[in-house]
C-alpha cells in the first residue's frame, strides 16, 4: 500500500515512436497538462534497461503511480508488470502511429494523438489507485458435487486426485445415477466395436475407497448461502437432519431424465407393454442378463425375434409440441442397443428408423461395426406404431424409397429414443416466457436443487429449453453465478464420454474459483484482478438498479436496503457502475471518475478548425484486441478518435456520454459484443443492458438538440479485424456531414 | 427362412438381404451401405432409360426385402463398369461388383428381363468366348444385328455397311471367320480350364448356402 501519492510518467521512443513524435512536445504536455512533473522518456522502454528505470523510480524514490506512454495495454505486459503500484497507459503505438500514415501532412494530427492520448493517461493515474483485493475472501478448498451420477462421480474423483476435498451430494440412495441402470455403455477406447461394461461399480469403489471424497446419500441441499471461497451448503439427509458444509467452489452435476414417452401415444407408448423407450431397453436387457438368458418381449415372455429403434421420437420437432433439439447420444445408444441382440444371436431382426443417423465422438466407427453386425440401418420417418396382439405394426415413410406407406410388421419390441430433458432447477427468468405451455413446464419445476440464498432466485439461470447458462463460445461451464459450475447433461444433451469430459474441466474452473477466490482475486474471466466495487453508502437512493442488473448474482440487499455487495461473487465487469444513476459505486482502478476525467482531458478543438472529436468506447475483450489486431495489419483508421476500453459495455454510465457531448466531442461509438439469445457478451448481460440504456440516450440528444446518429452502439467480434476500422471511418464521414457539435468551447 | 403368410409381412425383415448375402457375388457388402447417395450421385448413367433405381435404391429396396423388384430390375444391367462409385463410396463398397452380381443372380434365376440388350450381350459374348478361346467379332455383332429377326437383322448390317467395307479395306476383317473362325492354340486347355472355375464356383456357393 502506498503511503504518499507520487505519480510519475514514462513515454517510450522506441517501435518507431521517436522518429514518428516530437518526444520535447509530449514530455511537454505532460508536465504542463498533465501536471505530472517526473517524466522521463526511454529510447526503448520495455527492454530490461528500460524496465530496471522505472522500477528503480518505484523502489527508491517511492512512486505509487506510473503511467506509460509506449503500446497498447495489451502489448508488453510482461516488460511493464508493476503489481505494487498504480499504472495506466498511454497507447501511442496500435492507438496513433500504426493507423495512421507516415506523411507530412498528417504529421500534425498524428502529434496531436498522441498528445491527446497523454492527457487521457495522465487523467486516468491520478484518479486511480492501487488495487488490495478483496478483503472478504474465503478460503475453504473443500469441493461440493451436486448429483452423484458419472458427471458428478469424475468431477468428485477429479477434484480428489488434485488434492482437494470433495462433499458429495447424491439424491438417490446410491451413485451412478444413469449410467448404473445401463446394460453397457457405448465404448470409448479403441476399437469401438462392442458396448463395454458401464464403469459405475468402479468408480464408486473409488470414491469409497477415496477418504477425501466425503458422500451423502439421499440428501439434497436445502439451503446455499455465501460466496466463493466460503459457501455454506446446508444439507438435507437421509435422517432428517440438516448438516453445513463450508465449500469453497459447486460443481453441479444433475443431469438429465428422458424425456416423458408418455406424451408419445401415437408411437403406441402406454398401448403395448413391448413399445419400451431406451432406459426401458436397458432394463430389459439387464433383467435378461441376469437371468442368462435372451432379452424378452415384456408382454407374453417370449424371445424377440425383431426389434425396431424409431430414432427422434418425440426429439429434433419442428412443430413445438415435443423437444426442439438433438439429444445427440441416441443414435450411438440404438447401435449399442441393437447390439444386444445381434451379440447373442445374430438372426434377430435389428432395425433402426432414422432420418439422420448422428453418431458424434468416435460413433462413425461403432456405427461400422454395428453395420457389420448386420443391423440395419432404414431411412424412414415414423408415422405411427399399432399394437397388435403381442406384436406392434411399425408405418413409416421410407425416405430412400419415398413409399409413404412403408411399414414393419410383427415387431416383438419397439424402442423409442425420446432424448434427455435437463435436470435443472427453478428457471429463474420465467417471467420472460409466455404461454400456457411454458406454465405447464414451470410447474414442473418448483424444486429448486441449489436452494440458493441470493436475492436474484434459487437456482442457477437458464439458457435454452431448461439447460443451465453458459456462455458457449467462450467459457461453456460458467454459469451466471460465481463459484457454481454446471457439467454433463443439465448443461447441454450429452453422453457418457462428453459429460466425463465435462466433468474436468467444470472441476478445473471451480478450482480456479476457489484458488482465486483466497486471494481476494476475480473469477474469469478477469481472473488476476484484485479490484473490487465499493459502494459510497451516503449517495446510494436504493434505487436497487445494480442489485437487479447484476448479471452474477452479486449484490444482495441489506436489512435496510442498500445494496450489499458479495465481492467474492463479483466478476468486475462493472455492470453495477455503469448502472448506478448517482455514481456511487467504484473500483479501485476503474470508475466512474478514472474514464469521465480521460474523456474530459481531451483536448476539443474549437468549431471552425474542421477537425471533430469522436469518443470510442470499447469492449476490451473484443473491440479493443479488434482495433489492436487491425493495427498490427496497418489499416489506416481516423485521427479524430479517442478511444477508451471498458471492462464491458455494461460499464458504461451514461453520464459519460452526455459529458463528452456537453464538452465538445462530436460523435460517440459504442463498441460491445453480441447480445440476445446468442449472445457473447464475456459478462453475459452487459452489452444487453448497455443497448438497453443507450436506447435512451436519444431523448438526451434531442434535449440537447443534437442529431441522434451522433450517439451509436456496435456489436464487434474480435474477428472483425477489417470491420472496426471502417466503421471508425464511416462515423468519423457521417460526422462531417453533420456538421460539428455546437458544443464545442463552453 | 420364416414361413411369412403375406407379402406384406416379409417386406423389411432381413430375409432378402440374407439370400443376397449368401446367393450374390459381393452380396454381403450391402448391410455396410449407410445410404449417403455417392454412389448414385457419381453414376455416369444417371437419368438414362432403364435406370430406374440408382445403386442406393437397389441397396434400400434389398433391406426392405423387395426381391421380385431388384432381380427383375433393369438397373444393374444399365453399369458400365466405370468403377466411380467403387472410388468415391465412404464405405468402400464393392458396388459395381455388386452390381453385376446382382444381374447374374437374377440371370441363372431365370427372372432377369426378358431381351435385356446388356444380358444378350454378354451372352453372345460368353457363348462365343468359350467355343474358340477367342471373341469372333463377325459373329458377335451379326449376332447382335439378328437380335430382333431376320428383317431387323438386315436392316442393321446395311446401316453399318460402310464401317464394314472400311474395316474390310484395311483387312481387319475376314468375312471367311463367319464360316471358320480362328480359335486359340490350345482350346481344350481352355474348355478344361472353365469346367474347373465352375467346379470351384459351385462349391463355394454351396459352402455359403450351407
Amino acid at each position: 500500500m502506498a503511503v504518499e501519492k507520487k505519480v510519475a510518467a514514462y513515454i517510450c521512443q522506441g517501435c518507431g515512436l521517436g522518429e514518428r513524435l516530437d518526444t520535447a512536445a509530449l514530455v511537454d504536455v505532460v508536465k504542463k497538462e498533465g501536471k505530472i512533473q517526473q517524466v522521463k522518456p526511454h529510447p526503448f522502454l520495455c527492454s530490461n534497461a528500460g524496465v530496471a528505470m522505472i522500477q528503480n523510480d518505484i523502489d527508491n524514490e517511492g512512486v505509487s503511480h506510473i503511467m506509460i506512454g509506449a503500446c497498447s495495454r495489451r502489448s508488453k505486459t510482461d516488460a511493464f508488470n508493476f503489481p505494487e503500484v498504480a499504472m495506466a497507459r498511454a497507447n501511442l503505438r496500435e492507438g496513433v502511429i500504426w493507423i495512421r500514415p507516415d506523411t507530412e501532412e498528417a504529421r500534425e494530427t498524428t502529434q496531436e494523438m498522441a498528445e491527446d492520448y497523454l492527457r487521457m493517461g495522465c487523467a486516468e493515474i491520478k484518479t486511480m489507485r492501487q488495487p488490495e483485493g478483496n478483503p472478504n475472501t474465503g478460503t475453504s478448498r473443500t469441493l461440493l458435487v451436486v448429483g452423484g451420477g458419472i458427471t458428478g462421480m469424475t468431477a468428485a474423483l477429479e477434484a480428489a486426485k488434485t488434492g482437494y476435498p470433495v462433499v458429495l451430494v447424491e439424491k438417490s440412495g446410491q451413485l451412478g445415477g444413469w449410467a448404473a441402470k445401463l446394460y453397457k455403455r457405448v465404448p470409448s477406447h479403441e476399437p469401438y466395436k462392442a458396448p463395454v461394461d458401464n464403469g459405475v461399480a468402479d468408480m464408486v469403489s473409488a470414491i469409497e475407497a477415496d477418504p477425501n471424497i466425503k458422500v451423502y446419500l439421499n440428501a439434497t441441499i436445502a439451503k446455499t448461502s455465501g460466496a466463493p471461497g466460503r459457501f455454506q451448503a446446508e444439507i438435507a439427509t437421509e435422517s432428517g437432519s440438516t448438516v453445513t458444509e463450508d465449500v469453497g467452489a459447486i460443481v453441479q452435476a444433475t443431469g438429465f431424465a428422458l424425456y416423458d414417452a408418455n406424451k408419445l401415444p401415437e408411437f403406441g407408448y402406454g398401448k403395448s407393454p413391448n413399445v419400451v423407450d431406451q432406459g426401458g431397453l436397458e432394463q430389459l436387457a439387464r433383467e435378461a442378463a441376469e437371468r442368462g438368458g435372451p432379452i424378452l418381449r415384456p408382454s407374453d415372455g417370449q424371445p424377440v425375434k425383431s426389434v425396431v429403434f424409431v430414432q427422434c421420437a418425440g426429439q429434433r420437432d419442428a412443430s413445438g409440441t415435443h423437444l426442439a433439439y438433438c439429444s445427440g447420444h441416441c443414435c450411438n445408444t440404438s447401435i449399442k442397443q441393437a447390439m444386444y441382440f445381434k451379440d447373442v444371436n445374430a438372426d434377430i431382426d435389428t432395425t433402426v428408423l432414422y432420418t439422420d443417423l448422428r453418431t458424434p465422438g468416435n460413433g462413425e466407427d461403432f456405427y461400422r461395426s454395428g453395420q457389420e453386425k448386420g443391423v440395419i440401418f432404414t431411412k424412414g420417418k415414423v408415422s405411427s406404431v399399432e399394437p397388435a396382439g403381442n406384436t406392434c405394426k411399425v408405418n413409416f415413410h421410407d425416405l430412400i424409397l419415398d413409399d409413404q406407406h412403408a411399414c414393419i410388421e410383427n415387431a416383438d419390441l419397439v424402442v423409442l429414443a425420446t432424448g434427455q430433458v435437463p435436470n435443472s432447477g427453478v428457471n429463474i427468468d420465467f417471467k420472460a416466457v409466455e404461454g400456457e405451455e411454458a406454465a405447464a413446464e414451470v410447474e414442473k419445476k418448483t424444486i429448486s436443487i441449489l436452494n440458493l440464498d441470493y436475492r436474484q432466485g434459487k437456482d442457477v439461470p437458464q439458457l435454452k429449453y431448461g439447460f443451465t447458462d453458459s456462455h458457449f463460445i467462450c467459457f461453456p461451464y460458467e454459469t451466471r453465478r460465481t463459484g457454481i459450475y454446471t457439467a454433463g447433461p443439465v448443461r447441454r444433451p450429452m453422453d457418457i464420454a462428453q459429460a466425463r469430459e465435462d466433468a474436468t474441466g467444470a472441476t478445473l474452473k471451480a478450482i480456479q474459483a476457489l484458488e482465486n477466490a483466497a486471494i481476494g482475486s476475480a473469477a474469469h474471466p478477469r481472473s488476476g484482478d484484485l479490484s473490487y466495487p465499493s459502494v459510497r453508502m451516503e449517495g446510494c437512493t436504493q434505487c436497487k438498479r445494480c442489485t437487479v442488473e447484476c448479471p452474477f448474482g452479486a449484490i444482495d440487499e441489506d436489512a435496510k436496503g442498500y445494496p450489499l455487495m458479495n465481492e467474492s461473487r463479483c466478476r468486475r465487469c462493472g455492470t453495477c457502475m455503469g448502472a448506478c444513476p448517482v455514481r456511487v459505486i467504484s473500483f479501485e482502478n476503474y470508475s466512474v471518475d478514472t474514464v469521465g476525467s480521460q474523456i474530459k482531458a481531451v483536448s476539443i478543438p474549437d468549431e471552425f478548425s474542421e477537425k471533430p472529436r469522436i469518443l470510442v468506447l470499447a469492449c476490451e475483450n473484443d473491440a479493443y484486441p479488434a482495433m489492436d489486431m487491425a493495427a498490427m495489419n496497418r489499416t489506416e483508421a481516423s485521427a479524430f478518435v479517442r478511444v477508451v476500453p471498458v471492462r464491458c459495455l455494461g460499464s458504461v454510465n451514461t453520464i459519460w456520454i452526455t459529458d463528452a457531448l456537453n464538452s465538445g466531442y462530436d460523435g460517440v461509438m459504442l463498441m460491445g459484443c453480441k447480445h440476445g439469445d446468442e449472445y457473447q457478451c464475456h459478462f453475459v448481460k452487459g452489452s444487453e443492458l448497455a443497448n438497453y440504456r443507450m436506447s435512451k440516450i436519444d431523448d438526451t440528444l434531442k434535449g440537447f438538440n443534437l442529431e441522434t446518429d451522433r450517439v451509436q452502439t456496435y456489436e464487434v467480434a474480435i474477428t472483425d479485424i477489417d470491420r472496426v476500422p471502417k466503421l471508425i471511418n464511416d462515423f468519423e464521414k457521417r460526422m462531417f456531414e453533420i456538421g460539428m457539435s455546437p458544443f464545442k468551447g463552453f | 427362412m420364416s414361413n411369412s403368410s403375406s407379402q406384406a409381412a416379409a417386406r423389411y425383415n432381413n430375409n432378402f438381404l440374407k439370400e443376397v448375402e449368401a446367393m450374390v457375388e459381393e452380396g454381403n457388402w450391402v448391410k455396410m451401405c449407410m445410404q449417403c447417395g455417392v454412389c448414385s450421385g457419381s453414376c455416369p448413367t444417371n437419368f438414362q432409360a432403364g435406370w430406374d433405381h440408382p445403386p442406393q435404391e437397389i441397396f434400400m429396396m434389398i433391406r426392405a426385402g423387395k426381391r421380385e423388384e431388384v432381380l427383375t430390375s433393369q438397373s444393374m444391367w444399365m453399369c458400365t463398369s466405370c468403377y466411380n462409385c467403387i472410388v468415391r463410396c465412404p464405405r468402400k463398397l464393392p458396388i459395381t461388383h455388386i452390381m453385376h452380381g446382382l444381374a447374374n443372380y437374377a440371370h441363372r434365376l431365370g427372372i432377369a428381363p426378358k431381351n435385356q440388350p446388356t444380358r444378350h450381350f454378354a451372352k453372345l459374348f460368353w457363348n462365343n468366348c468359350i467355343q474358340t478361346g477367342r471373341v469372333n467379332e463377325l459373329k458377335l455383332s451379326l449376332g447382335l444385328y439378328f437380335r430382333d429377326g431376320f428383317k431387323q437383322g438386315i436392316i442393321n448390317g446395311l446401316a453399318m455397311k460402310d464401317v464394314g467395307l472400311g474395316l474390310l479395306k484395311a483387312k481387319r476383317l475376314n468375312p471367311f471367320e463367319l464360316f471358320k473362325p480362328h480359335g486359340c492354340k490350345d482350346q481344350k486347355g481352355i474348355h478344361a480350364m472353365l469346367k474347373k472355375a465352375h467346379e470351384i464356383e459351385e462349391r463355394r456357393k454351396a459352402i455359403k448356402t450351407a
